[in-house]
């Protein structure tokens, strides 16, 4: 599963990489008089409502996705991890202040503050990813916070603190590196959750506008057309499932190769 | 149970006065002037003043809070721009359609889910358990805006079984519960196989396959019992997914409720109503999560509140 995924997730970035160099298609040219043709020798994925080429558009979608989900996944998972390092190592007053600001960021569920964000900040792709951010940190916060609260009391760390060694240094060589793997696996799951939010949120008309091609408004304006046109729906829908399978994959993997316990091995009842 | 209650009662105050100030912060994250981006630039600047006042934000900040907090403590949340309709009143005329789609898609999910991670785990490692858990990860991966759609065209408009949108009989409710509660069934039934994996390696279990108690038993009694406490906390922490995932379903499936009504009303810049729209769901959902902390008890009495 975990190489079915790697390869899933490799593939993306290629295509996403160099499919619009090699491609004969612009995702913006239109054909209007074949508009809504379905998939062809010419065009693989057919035509969308104003003759565009779907392929062309469903790759350059991915790059969308796959900034969204990159540059998403990097900032919280960095603000996350100094957030809650600095909460658990210090504890106290710090603690308590991102604690309680965590508390309240996650009484919203999921996708809510994002989209309370992006509508009164106005739809576009950097709101998307400022509104995903702001609430992508406080899962790695909490997960950090707690790796810490158990690193600061083990022996190397006390005796790195005996030896003299500042705050910075023993956050960053000693303590921070313990909560990474989780961090990654957290991370490599996140990438599929911030892509999927970002094609929820085009598709509710709050994210990437048109013309720029994105997984989720392409479904969106496709809907109108479901009964004439499936193909409108059909492959941007899979793009999304497949890209946030390979994530979910790899994710798992990487779990499984963390903590072996979760794979179930044991006897039987 | 009762100082219990009381404790997470009190600490819960403190989490939705942050929720409070995050959503009367909301309409002054709005770039520039708000009532002007509510009215539109062409608006006149008569009614931009006009708005303002209506909205109070021609008052210090101070005053401005103090009098939302004032509204929230007896139930007004303003009132809407565009019907003129106090926001309340428009959100407890939705909020019947909005639960009564979340608990279908809930027991659509608790119906899939568990007897789909109980079969894995006990089947471990065969291609039962394969099978089920690749289903459960494509069930994670795929979106519910993608499914709902496509359940629509085979099951309403090619098959012509159930109705294609809106609320009324029972089987216009099947289609978004269903596409709302796939991702959550998928959820469910990997935490239902791994927790189950945890309690069958236990030796209560092997214990009572000592005694003669038969296999099912064993399983369905014992081991699934002890292992629904951390499947109820995933329910209760997902059902926030549930509402978010409402706001999509309900746009697809014209389902007349908040999720349907929020999404209208980014959609006007009806501001008032946005906000009324996120407190609800989030002070359901704080309300929600408290009620799973007190379901502990009742489904392991080891556990006292304490």
């Amino acid at each position: 599963m975990t190489r079915i995924g790697a390869a899933i997730v490799l593939l993306a970035v290629l295509a996403a990489a160099l499919g619009p160099m090699i491609i004969p298609f612009d995702p913006a040219d239109q054909e209007l008089a074949l508009r809504l043709e379905g998939p062809s020798g010419r065009h693989w994925f057919g035509l969308d409502e104003l003759g565009r080429d779907i392929f062309a558009r469903v790759l350059s979608g991915a790059r969308i996705s796959l900034l969204v989900g990159l540059v998403v996944v990097g900032v919280s998972s960095t603000v996350g991890t100094l957030l809650g390092s600095i909460a658990g190592y210090f504890g106290g007053v710090v603690d308590e202040i991102v604690s309680r600001v965590m508390d309240i960021l996650l009484a919203f569920p999921g996708l809510l503050l994002a989209i309370a964000m992006v509508a009164v900040l106005g739809p576009s792709l950097t709101n998307v990813i400022i509104a995903l951010s702001l609430i992508g940190w406080v899962g790695y916060a909490r997960l950090v916070r707690g790796q810490v609260l158990r690193a600061r009391e083990l022996e190397f760390v006390q005796a790195a603190r005996a030896l003299g060694a500042d705050v910075p240094r023993i956050l960053a060589r000693h303590i921070i590196p313990t909560a990474l793997p989780a961090v990654t696996v957290q991370a490599t799951l996140g990438i599929g959750g911030a892509i999927l939010a970002e094609a929820a949120l085009s598709f509710l008309g709050l994210g990437v506008q048109p013309p720029t091609p994105s997984w989720g408004t392409m479904l969106s304006y496709g809907r109108t057309h479901m009964l004439e046109a499936p193909h409108l729906t059909v492959f941007p829908g899979i793009a999304i499932a497949v890209l946030v399978l390979g994530f979910n994959f790899l994710g798992d993997g990487l779990r499984d190769a963390i903590d072996p316990q979760a794979q179930g091995q044991g006897p039987k009842a | 149970m009762g100082r219990f209650l009381a404790r997470r009662l009190v600490l819960t105050i403190p989490v939705l006065l942050g929720v409070a100030t995050l959503v009367f912060s909301l309409i002054h994250l709005i770039p520039g002037d708000p009532a002007q981006a509510m009215l539109g630039e062409a608006a006149p600047q008569a009614d931009v003043e006009e708005l303002r006042r209506r909205l109070g934000l021609d008052r210090p900040l101070i005053q401005q809070y103090g009098e939302f907090l004032r509204g929230l403590a007896v139930g007004d949340l303003g009132t809407s721009l565009r019907t003129g309709q106090p926001v309340t009143e428009q959100i407890v005329e939705r909020m019947p359609a909005t639960f009564e789609l979340a608990a279908a898609a809930m027991l659509v999910a608790i119906a899939f889910s568990l007897p789909l991670g109980i079969a894995a785990a006990v089947k471990r490692g065969t291609a039962v358990d394969h099978a089920a858990m690749t289903v459960s990860l494509a069930g994670v991966s795929v979106p519910n805006f993608w499914l709902g759609p496509l359940l629509a065209i085979v099951f309403a408009v090619q098959l012509g079984w159930l109705p294609v949108s809106g609320r009324g009989t029972w089987a216009h409710l099947v289609l978004p519960a269903v596409s709302l509660g796939a991702a959550l069934a998928a959820i469910l039934a990997r935490m239902t196989r791994a927790t189950m994996l945890e309690e069958l390696r236990e030796p209560y279990v092997q214990a009572a396959r000592a005694r003669g108690v038969s296999r099912t038993r064993a399983v369905l009694r014992h081991a699934f019992r002890n292992s629904l406490i951390p499947v109820v906390t995933l329910m209760g922490l997902q059902f926030g997914a549930v509402l978010t995932g409402a706001v999509i379903t309900e746009t697809i499936f014209a389902w007349p409720g908040i999720g349907r009504l929020l999404i209208q009303s980014i959609g006007f810049r009806d501001y008032p109503l946005v906000q009324g729209c996120i407190l609800l769901i989030a002070v359901t959902y704080v309300g929600v999560n408290l009620l799973t902390d007190l379901m502990y008890g009742v489904l392991d009495p080891r556990i006292r509140y304490e």
